[in-house]
């Protein structure tokens, strides 16, 4: 049975599951990276159920709104979680095609990272601390130096589906000729610089700092506290683990499963979650490996990001066509 | 002494009496007001480091200042005696700018008016007090009664487009001391930086006030914890002078080697956290762990993790058996590889020297101009420390070679601490191996009259002064500790403009300077 008729009531059985999936792993992964960071420095790690550990703690807290903010502070989680979450509907993940996959295309996908990013800017700063606005530009900042990259990337991957819709571009690279396209290559190097500066990661960011000074995504939660906390985190949870699907998607989609039956489910299953588990140990080691950069070095990072996802558009004409 | 011939005195070939424990310290009493202006011009043109001000109370009202000269310390006492109205003394800063905060702080805390200080902001004063709290005699109560006038404090402010303010502070994100920083920012560039500190004032120089000697200790041993040792061995040095007494070899082998490992122990914390502010996490558990092992070794051999209490006046409250010793040198020797292997691992990191270098940069001329010293100034070539220029008894034997350093930026200052960690893991060495018979405290003799010491010792951000006044029976009649944050405060706030908002908190570890030693 294809994927892309099923019915109604299968449909949605498809999307909740991939829903429920996402929400219940997006902690776990973060917990994972945070183990193998601990690890890695010879500390002894919490477990990766730690983020999940703190979520059930932030979401038992009473939520404090600071004095002097208006609706929009308390609106902002929710509209930045249900942002991210509603992503997880169209990124290809247990099946190739998500039935509402053909809403979207990836470039909406971007789109909708941004307004998640500028709702969280709109509500650290509407707290009116100078942490908050010094948060929110510089997200704002990172954001904007990223997003060309991150565009070209896309467009990069889906030249050979001539279609900027993700499931489009999976079918084309997993029925691809050639087993290896250097254009990818490039777009995957590409693909990793920007997930680190999207995501608040080393070298970018730090999350685990406590120097207000130094904070990005930080920065702008430090006046959120309990369940609107809770909220910012998971969604930020969920938008790496957004990440790392595309990811996977576009240059490691060997595996995912072509029909719906139980075996080859469980079998998609575990090998993303291989994937994502290496690709966690991955981003650890960079954080582990790396100083932050000096914050002005930025966009060096980020135009190393669109060069490299330029070449890679480019080389595809070269050598693939 | 005579303020005649004092003048004279301070050309280089003035002979001041050569000490066993340390440099020679020399208190000089100041009869006018004019006198003190004068002879505090003459020691700063000579080349004196102003070290520090501060004054003492009702009965004995005067105004304490001291500085540091290659031949040894000088502080002028300058007695305050129109008990009626207004007390004033001469102020220095317009020779010194470094005496400012100083001269605001005596204002604050005591009454006396620095004539002649443009600055009339309140520093230590929070506007809680409505009568400056250590301007009665011991033993009075000063009730609290807040004046909403001194609360606001009012920083200079910066205009122009786009220019704004952020205020840190004084409760921060992480757990360190409170202090609060207002920065005047455009984009992401400090153009000003002004520091507000006062948050952890506890009294000091009026709790000691009737205290007996050994409840002085305890007290000088708290007021900055990473530098207990230091404070205590500045103490004991105090005391010791006013009771014309000179400790045995073995206490002061045994109070460099605890102030040796004060020195590691902060120096390894440092370096930690450093990387760990670069965004470098590993550096913190690799030097954290390095840290904690020497905490337990204190604890295991001293029966303290901090060393605190071990140095008092008159001697020494710990012992080393052949045992100890040889678990002391084994220690040693591999702290001394392993510190040697993560400072390349820190020299080869591109991204981690990338930060480092070239921020923060404090310059050779400004250092001096502030009279950096201590780590801060040993980065920016600034020559002084207390173990390899004066040598008093163990240094003497094994001097340690002077760390120095050119650039005055982050990097410099990290250098300094991995130089200084070798240096003291080679003095530690040479200390353990020579170490004479042990002798524990002595019994201090009495003191028939009033008698004042002062104490001196290269802590492990600086120099760490002691000035003690006691009463016959071995009371303390008044007491102060300089801690050398105070004078390196000032010298952050120099440093940072012009540098990213962001790299702040790394200008700032690199400094690590005490709030708890500012604030007395």
């Amino acid at each position: 049975m294809d994927v892309g008729d099923l019915s109604l009531p299968s449909a949605i059985l498809v999307e909740g599951v991939q829903i429920v999936l996402a929400l219940l792993a997006a902690p776990i992964l973060s917990g994972w990276i945070g183990f193998c960071r601990s690890v890695l420095s010879n500390r002894s790690p919490a477990g990766i159920l730690q983020p999940w550990r703190d979520l059930v703690r932030l979401f038992r807290k009473e939520t404090i709104v600071p004095e002097g903010t208006s609706f929009l502070f308390r609106v902002v989680p929710f509209l930045v979680f249900a942002a991210l979450l509603s992503c997880v509907l169209f990124v290809p993940a247990l099946v190739t095609d998500p039935p509402l996959a053909p809403v979207a295309d990836a470039v909406v996908l971007v789109g909708l990272f941004s307004l998640a990013r500028m709702l969280m800017a709109f509500g650290a700063m509407d707290a009116g601390t100078p942490f908050g606005d010094l948060g929110g530009r510089r997200e704002m900042m990172v954001g904007f130096l990223a997003e060309p990259a991150t565009l070209m990337i896309l467009f990069t991957a889906s030249l050979w589906s001539r279609s900027t819709a993700l499931p489009a571009i999976l079918h084309s690279l997993l029925g691809a000729s050639a087993p290896f396209h250097p254009s990818l290559l490039f777009a995957l190097l590409a693909f990793i610089l920007v997930l680190l500066a999207e995501n608040g990661r080393l070298p970018i960011d730090n999350p685990s700092t406590h120097l207000e000074l130094t904070m990005i995504h930080e920065a702008m939660l430090l006046e959120y506290s309990g369940p609107l906390l809770a909220m910012m985190e998971w969604g930020s949870q969920i938008k790496l683990l957004l990440y790392l699907l595309i990811g996977t998607d576009f240059f490691f989609p060997a595996g995912l499963p072509a029909s719906l039956s139980p075996g080859s489910l469980g079998a998609g299953l575990l090998f993303l979650s291989a994937k994502l588990l290496v690709a966690g140990a991955g981003i650890a080691l960079i954080e582990t490996l790396f100083a932050k950069l000096r914050i002005f070095r930025v966009p060096e990072f980020t135009a190393l990001a669109y060069l490299l996802a330029t070449m890679g558009f480019l080389i595809h004409f070269v050598l693939e066509v | 002494m005579d303020n005649d011939t004092f003048p004279k005195r301070v050309s280089p070939g003035f002979c001041l009496i050569p000490r066993e424990d340390g440099i020679p310290r020399a208190i000089i009493p100041q009869e006018t007001p004019g006198d003190y202006f004068e002879e505090a011009r003459i020691l700063a043109a000579s080349g004196g480091r102003f070290l520090g001000l501060w004054a003492a109370g009702a009965p004995e009202p005067r105004i304490c200042t001291a500085f540091l000269l290659r031949e040894g310390l000088f502080v002028l006492v300058l007695p305050l005696s129109s008990p009626e109205g207004r007390q004033t003394f001469p102020s220095l800063s317009s020779f010194l700018p470094a005496v400012d905060r100083f001269e605001r702080s005596v204002r604050d805390l005591f009454g006396f008016t620095p004539e002649g200080l443009e600055d009339t902001r309140p520093w230590i004063s929070q506007g809680l007090w409505s009568v400056p709290p250590l301007s009665s005699p011991p033993g009075t109560c000063i009730p609290e009664t807040p004046r909403a006038d001194l609360r606001e404090y009012p920083f200079v402010p910066v205009f122009g487009p786009g220019v704004h303010e952020i205020p840190v502070g004084p409760v921060h994100a992480g757990i360190i001391e409170p202090g609060h920083f207002r920065f005047q920012v455009v984009g992401e560039k400090v153009l000003r930086l002004e520091e507000r500190l006062g948050y952890t004032h506890k009294g000091v120089d009026g709790l000691f006030r009737s205290r007996d000697i050994s409840s002085g200790a305890r007290l000088a041993a708290r007021i900055s914890g990473d530098s207990t040792v230091a404070c205590s061995i500045a103490f004991a040095q105090a005391v010791e002078q006013a009771l014309d007494f000179t400790p045995a070899a073995g206490v002061r082998f045994l109070r460099a080697l605890l102030l040796e490992r004060e020195r590691i122990a902060n120096h390894l914390g440092d370096l930690g956290a450093l990387g760990n502010d670069a965004g470098l996490g590993f550096g913190l558990s690799q030097f954290g762990r390095l840290k904690e092992d020497l905490l337990r070794r204190n604890r295991t051999h001293f029966g303290v993790r901090y060393l605190f209490d071990l140095v008092a006046p008159g001697g020494v409250r710990a012992t080393l058996d052949d045992t100890a010793i040889r678990d002391l040198l084994d220690e040693n020797r591999i702290l001394s590889a392993e510190v040697a292997e993560l400072q390349k691992i820190y020299d080869d990191h591109g991204g981690l020297q990338d930060r480092f270098q070239n921020t923060g940069v404090l310059l050779p001329e400004v250092a001096r101009r502030l009279g950096a010293g201590g780590v801060v100034g040993r980065a920016s070539a600034q020559a002084w420390d207390l173990r390899a220029d004066h040598g008093g008894d163990p240094y003497r034997r094994f001097p340690p070679a002077l760390a120095l350093a050119h650039e005055g930026d982050v990097a410099a200052r990290v250098l300094i601490r991995f130089l200084e960690i070798q240096e003291s893991l080679v003095l530690a060495r040479a200390l353990l191996e020579h170490l004479p018979e042990n002798s524990i405290a002595e019994p201090l003799p009495d003191n028939p009259e009033t008698a004042e010491g002062l104490g001196i010792v290269e802590g492990f951000r600086g120099e760490v002064l002691a000035w003690v006044r006691l009463s016959p029976g071995g009371v303390i009649r008044a007491a102060h500790i300089q801690e050398p944050s105070a004078l390196l405060w000032p010298a952050l706030e120099v440093v940072v403009p012009g540098n990213l908002v962001a790299d702040f908190p790394l200008i700032n570890k690199s400094f690590n300077l005490s709030y708890s030693g500012h604030d007395l």
